[in-house]
């Protein structure tokens, strides 16, 4: 699936916005990053970008269908969306909830049936956390419950998948698992994914394509190598910043390491 | 054992006790029936023309009475159940909205106004329905964020309050001779009184509210999800919050404007059920709607039987209610699946 916002606009408060003529996209089976100091707007992009909250100005299309012009059931079987993991206020099992992800399929007084079940069960493996079933929500980790968010979107069987900031507040381990599946889903399922990330080393590592939000109305977009240099992050994040490459075992690792502040 | 399994044992074995206490009840009372004569006059032939007091006392006072009770305790659970999903709140009960409140005060001005048990009802669902609609027409003028179920919960609360300040003032009216003790008593909730009519008048009601939140089930575990989140499930969440309001008012209004009110069920029942098979409504509405029928059966026996005269049902609810409660919480835990 192919996701493309032009030129869109938004603000909270009228002659105060947030977003101003932003306008990128994602291809089939890419990995998007979206990046920006803290207040840049990336949440509100993803609320956006979903419908969540309405475009002032501008479009998001899916597969080249305005997002107002899809129905609302067909349109979230095709794109899936990851919220920050953040426990419910009542929990489920964790087999219950990756179920949820078939709501888009089920009418609202139908409850799912085997095929439903059989579908979940796959979407758990496919995230690794088959372990987890039988477990309630609230007696697992951070780093399990965002791979059940996760479970849950592919239960749905999307297209394309949007996640807000996946991998804050993991730990090492767990950033990589959710990184791997990540990259894994959008190569060998043929995924579209958009994350926004607090982190530049782990666009640098999976996404194909970065969208930079600077403080004021301000972006780029391009290549994850072009956007992502040491001139563009300085005047994003106001730090002074090095990118480094090392070489390990044959392999190219970026790292992306802060010098010192930055006047403002 | 899974819980599936243990979900099914515990309806049919909930569905056995309903049908036992229920044929109990029928023998039970200052008049008692011996259980051959109950099942002579269910299932016999009976003697033709001849109505005897056995035969009025079981058709025209203890089957409508027993049939309101078993309604409204499942009416009530699953009204509560299903008013803590859509709010995300495990204190909510089917009274947050303040339907009962708007229904006690429409049947308080009922009886203030001397009106008969028909005029008495239609007030109170008038009024429950009202109370419903002015917190959604407050929700309405709140604000941009229009429906968010915060708004929809402070709009509930003040409402509620409002029709609770007005069933004061129809106390404070109320003539303490006569008219005072009927509403005072109607308002910690009764059985007794119920017709053939009245009980036609509510079941309908209740048992169609029941039935839109029972096939609801499955979507109300998306309505305690966040917002974002139940909209990217791909869930009409203004119609399904909609649809949930409407068909548990009007379970509530219905058992109120019937039964006045009854306290304490539609919170106890639901973390009943939630304690024994988890939070997933597929489980906790079903089991609720089956343990609620039972309980109220039980109650209702009681609070006819323990003493000569009758101990308003709210009294017993929460005397039974409370002890189990604290009872089942230190065996499990608190909720765990």
């Amino acid at each position: 699936m192919s996701l493309e916002v032009n030129s869109g606009t938004f603000s909270y408060q009228k002659g105060h916005p947030v977003l101003m003529d932003v306008s990128f996209s994602a291809e089939p089976g890419e990995v998007v990053a979206i990046l920006g100091p803290n207040g840049a707007g990336k949440t509100t992009l993803l609320k956006c970008m979903l419908g969540f909250l309405p475009w002032e100005k501008g479009y998001t299309s899916i597969n080249g269908k305005k997002l107002k012009d899809w129905k609302r059931s067909d349109l979230w079987k095709h794109i899936s969306y990851v919220p920050q993991a953040r426990e419910p206020a009542f929990s489920y099992r964790t087999e219950d909830m990756v179920l949820l992800g078939r709501s888009p399929y089920l009418g609202n007084f139908a409850s799912p049936g085997k095929k439903d079940l059989e579908i979940a069960m796959r979407a758990m493996e496919l995230a690794g956390i088959s372990h987890l079933k039988g477990k309630s929500c609230s007696q697992i980790s951070g780093g399990e419950l965002q791979l059940v968010l996760i479970a849950r979107a592919l239960a749905s069987e999307p297209g394309l998948m949007v996640l807000d900031e996946p991998e804050s507040g993991l730990d090492f381990r767990n950033q990589l698992v959710v990184l791997e599946l990540l990259k894994r889903l959008s190569q060998e399922e043929g995924l579209t994914i958009i994350i926004n990330t607090h982190y530049p080393d782990h666009a640098l590592r999976i996404a194909d394509h970065s969208f930079l939000l600077y403080g004021s109305n301000m972006h780029l977009f391009g290549k994850t190598e072009y956007i992502l240099t040491s001139d563009h992050m300085q005047s994003a994040f106001k730090v002074d910043i090095a990118v480094q490459k090392e070489v390990i075992e044959g392999q190219e690792y970026p790292t992306v390491i802060p010098l010192r502040l930055l006047e403002k | 054992m899974n819980v599936r399994r243990r979900f099914f044992i515990w309806i049919l074995v909930m569905a056995g006790a309903i049908l036992v206490c229920s044929v109990a009840a029928l023998c039970l009372g200052q008049f008692r029936i011996s259980l051959s004569a109950v099942i002579q006059e269910l299932f016999g032939p009976g003697p033709e023309g001849v109505k005897d007091n056995v035969h009025t006392v079981l058709f025209n006072i203890r089957i409508p009475r027993i049939l309101m009770a078993l309604a409204a305790g499942a009416g009530l659970a699953s009204s509560g159940a299903a008013f803590q999903s859509l709010f995300a709140n495990p204190l909510a009960t089917p009274d947050t909205l303040g339907v009962a409140n708007g229904a006690s005060f429409g049947a308080s001005l009922g009886i203030l106004l001397g009106g008969g048990s028909v005029t008495v009802q239609l007030l109170a669902l008038i009024f429950g329905a009202c109370a419903v609609l002015l917190v959604f027409l407050v929700t309405r003028r709140m604000g941009q964020r229009q429906g968010s179920v915060l708004m929809i919960v402070l709009a509930g609360l003040v409402i509620s309050s409002l029709f609770s300040a007005l069933v004061s003032l129809v106390k404070y009216i109320a003539d303490p001779q006569d008219v005072l003790p009927v509403i005072t008593f109607w308002l910690l909730g009764r059985f007794s009184g119920i017709t053939k009519a009245s009980m036609l008048f509510g079941i309908p009601l209740i048992l169609l509210g029941t039935l839109i939140v029972f096939f609801l089930r499955f979507r109300l575990n998306v309505l305690s999800l966040s917002e974002d989140e139940a909209r990217s499930l791909g869930v009409n969440l203004k119609l399904i919050r909609i649809l949930v309001i409407a068909a548990a008012s009007m379970t509530t209004a219905s058992v109120v404007s019937v039964c006045g009110v009854i306290g304490w069920v539609g919170l106890l029942i639901p973390h009943i059920s939630r304690m024994l098979f988890g939070n997933d409504n597929r489980y906790v509405v079903p089991s609720s709607i089956l343990s609620g029928a039972l309980f109220m059966v039980i109650v209702d026996t009681l609070a006819r039987c323990v003493t000569a005269s009758e101990i308003p049902v709210s009294i017993v609810t929460a005397i039974i209610g409370a002890p189990v409660f604290i009872l089942l919480l230190r065996k499990t835990g608190g909720i765990h699946l």
